[in-house]
């Protein structure tokens, strides 16, 4: 028999994509029980997919970004554009569908590494701050926006739905604060596996490969990362791009199951980017697999529990204090140390036992 | 010529005068000692050397080539790596990684071959392996190969820590105070070391240390820095025996 | 005329934003993090006075005093429950996200208390509008009130770090943590003190800002906190005339472009000018330039 044998990488990989399938596959009956929680199927999708592209950034780089919602933003309202504008050429509704999704990781990641090449030379709070910025500028911006198209092609205005000069069979793309209408509903919940796994795999082989591991050098050590000639901008603009192109590419199929989307402040705001963050936290920092397992829960479980979607917010705040305190104060570390300790010393003489046991067996066999 | 050739360097933060007209000649195949009392400037001339500063001025020849006033990274393309007196791992890296970093510019395949596994990432990352784990075996590392490198025994991590510095394929290594924190009996195996990775890899090794036996153990020559200027300098033996020297050591 | 009557209504502006900054620098300057619940406990303060003076019906003079002892207790216990236990953690994102936590606990802890509908707020100034020109300029009472506070503020301010014990102690464990300590400093405590002042300047800018826009909410305090911030970072963090300086100059800038420019790009604006400051000097107009040892 021929024998496969796996690194304990690949096979850790492997149970992060059959936990993903697993999740698909509970989500998918879920869904089947009401109306209600299977519109919740393509969002909770987009979720993850954030919250993945988040952790490439503050796990995997160790920079914290708080305008995630913002490159989701463009990548929503760039895609939806798209798609609106493209219904008159292309005809076929799943290559329509996979440009426009092609589009929206492409114009995010243009911004990622725009915003990325002069800011992050900066640290720590600061750029923290710097993020949350963009991502407000962003938001802002957009609110600003007027698209239509007509005859003569598209039209573009930062005043008002008139100034776009559209002819009479023109059509509003994206009008203003009232945000996009009238995107194809192309979305579902089979694509949307596709695109986590997707995501998943670009993320996880990028961090076992030659550039993931000059990434995480930077976040370890950045005097020694230099010091062994690798580049710091290049890589942690890399980085920085790749997961602003993933939050694109969650936009684009996120704005793609809704008729309309506006840019508000809980849409597309910093409060969104605090919420992705929250599904990195709880997962673990720098762990795909439990950001994957922490956005499918936490985005679900207040939809469930009805009653409590008034204190998700307040939990999530409280979950979010308590879980930093107890993985990174010095103290609690301490603690933890101690109790296993004392666990492993309570369990060593069944450990013993069994060595003992297993070792008897292997001489019997041997016999 | 020498492999490294450095004329009148110096260096001022604000207004202390860190390094003063710094000079240095090291042949090919020798191992140097740079010692001298805390606060001598001794790691200051390595962050010159290295690119960590920028030199006020002074020139900086490697191997005939001048690398005075370029960056870090470009210092260590050229053929300078260095380990640091306070240990810089990636410590939530293995070890093994620890030193495929360190190979980072030795290896190529692009980012899309490493994301989709294309047949060059796998023989490249295979020769990586391969040539991390020969590295790993000259240190006795190769047991320890995935450990998290924060959780080494701390003489195992100055020893990865000058793996990984062997690994960009230097032409001169700098060791700041390797025997720092170390045993007698761990200093002594170091000494082996040392000697073994220049026997090994022709190395040219120039080293901060603190450990007199260390130095006069193993350094062909010496230079001695005091208040940021050169005292003595010359062979092991003559250098060590200079009244100013022991003066500057021991006080009067 | 109009330009003059912007002008001072971006200084009072910026006074509120002057003050909150303090909060911001010093904290900064001395615990090295970046709080950022500090714009909720602004919110906090606003709560506190509405709760007193409009639920209550006791005088305002009570309801600023209750203001800032309640924002005081509330900075000594988040530094000391949420914050301390991180200071000497291995990442320093830790406390920063733990920050985010606290911010968003009490924006919802005041969601659930008052509901999500905006409260009108009732001033606690009732000086007379001040007008010049022949009516062309209109300085209302809140104004005047607002940047005499912050003149005060300063003085006071600057007089305690610089004249007193403590405050010496404040610039000592800024300085360096460890020296304090082996110098008998109650490093602990200074830095206890340190969120204690911050946060009772917070409940009078919150008071100010609810008097002048007279509205409250769970949220009232994000956005000024956060344009607070880019106020200290403008003016360079960790110096309390740095705070001043920034937060004058941005409450003029948000308020003449908004007049001048767009209402809708104020933000922009004001976010712009924090991204510039950031990549051109990230020290800010008198910040000083902190250097890794290697």
């Amino acid at each position: 028999m021929k024998k496969i044998k796996l690194s304990r990488q690949s096979r850790s990989d492997l149970i992060t994509y059959g936990i993903i399938l697993l999740l698909s596959l509970v989500l998918f009956f879920v869904g089947q029980s009401s109306y209600q929680l299977k519109g919740l199927l393509v969002p909770v999708c987009a979720q993850i997919i954030l919250a993945v592209s988040l952790n490439l950034t503050v796990g995997i780089l160790g920079e914290l970004s708080l305008g995630h919602a913002g490159f989701m933003c463009i990548g929503t309202f760039v895609g939806a554009s798209f798609s609106i504008y493209m219904e008159q050429f292309i005809h076929i509704p799943a290559l329509r569908f996979f440009l426009a999704l092609l589009v929206g990781a492409l114009s995010a990641g243009i911004m990622g590494f725009l915003i990325g090449l002069p800011v992050l030379r900066l640290k720590g709070d600061y750029l923290a701050i710097v993020t949350l910025a963009f991502g407000e500028i962003i938001k802002n911006l957009i609110n600003m926006v007027y698209l239509g198209y007509d005859g003569n092609g598209l039209h573009f205005s930062m005043n008002d739905t008139a100034s776009l000069g559209l002819a009479e069979d023109g059509v509003v793309i994206i009008k203003g604060p009232q945000g996009v209408t009238g995107t194809p509903a192309d979305s579902n919940f089979g694509i949307g596996v596709l695109l986590v796994l997707l995501t998943v795999f670009i993320v996880l082989n990028l961090v076992h490969s030659r550039d993931g591991r000059a990434i995480m050098a930077i976040r370890d050590n950045e005097i020694a990362a230099e010091s062994v000639g690798i580049h710091i901008t290049k890589y942690k603009l890399m980085a920085f791009t790749i997961s602003a192109a993933l939050a694109g590419l969650a936009g684009s199929f996120y704005a793609h199951n809704y008729n309309n989307i506006k840019a508000s402040t809980n849409n597309f705001g910093y409060n969104m980017s605090i919420m992705i963050l929250v599904f990195v936290v709880l997962g673990g920092i720098g762990s795909i697999r439990g950001s994957v397992i922490a956005a499918t829960v936490l985005y679900m479980l207040p939809e469930i529990l009805r009653f409590m979607s008034q204190y998700r917010m307040l939990v999530y705040a409280i979950v979010l204090i308590v879980m930093m305190l107890f993985t990174w104060s010095p103290k609690a570390q301490a603690w933890k140390a101690v109790q296993l300790a004392r666990c492993k010393k309570k369990l060593q003489p069944l450990t013993d036992k069994f060595r003992k046991k297993s070792s008897d067996e292997l001489k019997k066999e041997g016999e | 010529m020498a492999l490294l050739e450095v004329q009148n360097l110096g260096i001022s933060f604000g207004g202390l005068r860190a390094v003063d007209d710094f000079h240095l000649q090291v042949e090919k195949g020798q191992l140097y000692g740079l010692i001298g009392p805390n606060g001598a400037g001794k790691t200051t001339v390595f962050n010159l050397l290295t690119g960590v500063y920028k030199p006020g001025e002074g020139i900086i020849k490697l191997d005939g080539e001048d690398i005075t006033g370029r960056s870090n990274i470009e210092i260590n393309r050229a053929g300078i790596a260095r380990t640091f007196q306070n240990i810089r791992l990636f410590k939530d890296q293995s070890v093994l990684d620890n030193v495929k970093i360190g190979l980072h510019n030795r290896f190529h395949y692009s980012t899309f071959e490493g994301i989709f596994r294309l047949p060059r990432y796998r023989k490249i990352e295979k020769e990586m392996d391969e040539r991390a784990m020969e590295l790993l075996e000259v240190f006795e590392l190769e047991k320890e190969k995935d450990y998290l490198a924060s959780n080494l025994p701390y003489g195992k991590q100055r020893k990865l820590e000058i793996a990984r510095a062997l690994a960009t394929d230097p032409k001169l290594l700098l060791l700041d105070e390797p025997a720092a924190g170390m045993n007698p009996n761990e200093t002594h195996e170091l000494m082996d070391t040392i000697r073994f990775i220049r026997e090994k890899f022709h190395m040219t090794i120039l080293l901060i240390e603190h450990d007199m036996k260390l130095v006069s153990g193993i350094c062909e020559e010496l230079t001695v820095l005091n208040f940021g200027s050169i005292l003595c300098e010359g062979e092991t033996d003559k250098v060590l025996q200079d009244p100013e020297v022991i003066k500057a050591y021991l006080g009067e | 005329m109009r330009f003059l009557s912007y002008l001072i209504s971006g200084i009072s502006l910026g006074s509120v934003y002057a003050i909150i900054a303090l909060g911001y620098t010093m904290v900064y300057g001395i615990a090295k993090m970046l709080n950022f619940a500090h714009g909720d406990v602004i919110m906090v303060g606003g709560f506190s006075a509405f709760t007193i003076i409009s639920m209550l019906g006791y005088p305002p003079a009570l309801g600023v005093l209750a203001a800032i002892v309640i924002c005081t207790a509330l900075g000594v216990i988040i530094e000391k429950v949420a914050y301390r236990p991180l200071r000497n953690a291995s990442s320093s994102l830790a406390v920063l996200i733990t920050a985010i936590g606290v911010s968003y606990l009490l924006q919802n802890l005041a969601l659930l208390i008052f509901g999500s509908s905006t409260k009108s707020f009732e001033s606690v100034v009732n000086i007379p509008p001040l007008k010049l020109a022949d009516g062309q300029v209109n300085i209302t009472g809140e104004t005047i009130v607002t940047i005499l506070a912050c003149i005060v503020v300063m003085v006071m301010l600057t007089l305690f770090i610089n004249r007193t014990k403590a405050g010496q102690a404040m610039l000592a464990v800024s300085e360096d943590k460890g020296a304090a300590q082996l110098m008998g400093i109650n490093v602990n405590g200074t830095i206890a003190l340190t969120f204690a002042i911050g946060s009772a300047l917070a409940a009078v800018a919150g008071v100010l800002l609810c008097s002048a826009y007279p509205t409250l909410s769970p949220t009232t305090g994000a956005m000024p906190g956060i344009k607070a911030f880019v106020a200290a970072v403008f003016g360079g963090i960790g110096s309390i005339p740095g705070a001043l300086i920034g937060g004058l100059l941005l409450g003029v800038i948000e308020t003449l472009g908004k007049a001048y420019i767009s209402s809708q790009l104020s933000d922009v604006i004001v976010f712009g000018i924090l991204i510039v400051v950031l990549v051109v000097k990230p020290t800010g107009i008198l910040g000083r330039k902190i250097q890794e040892k290697v």
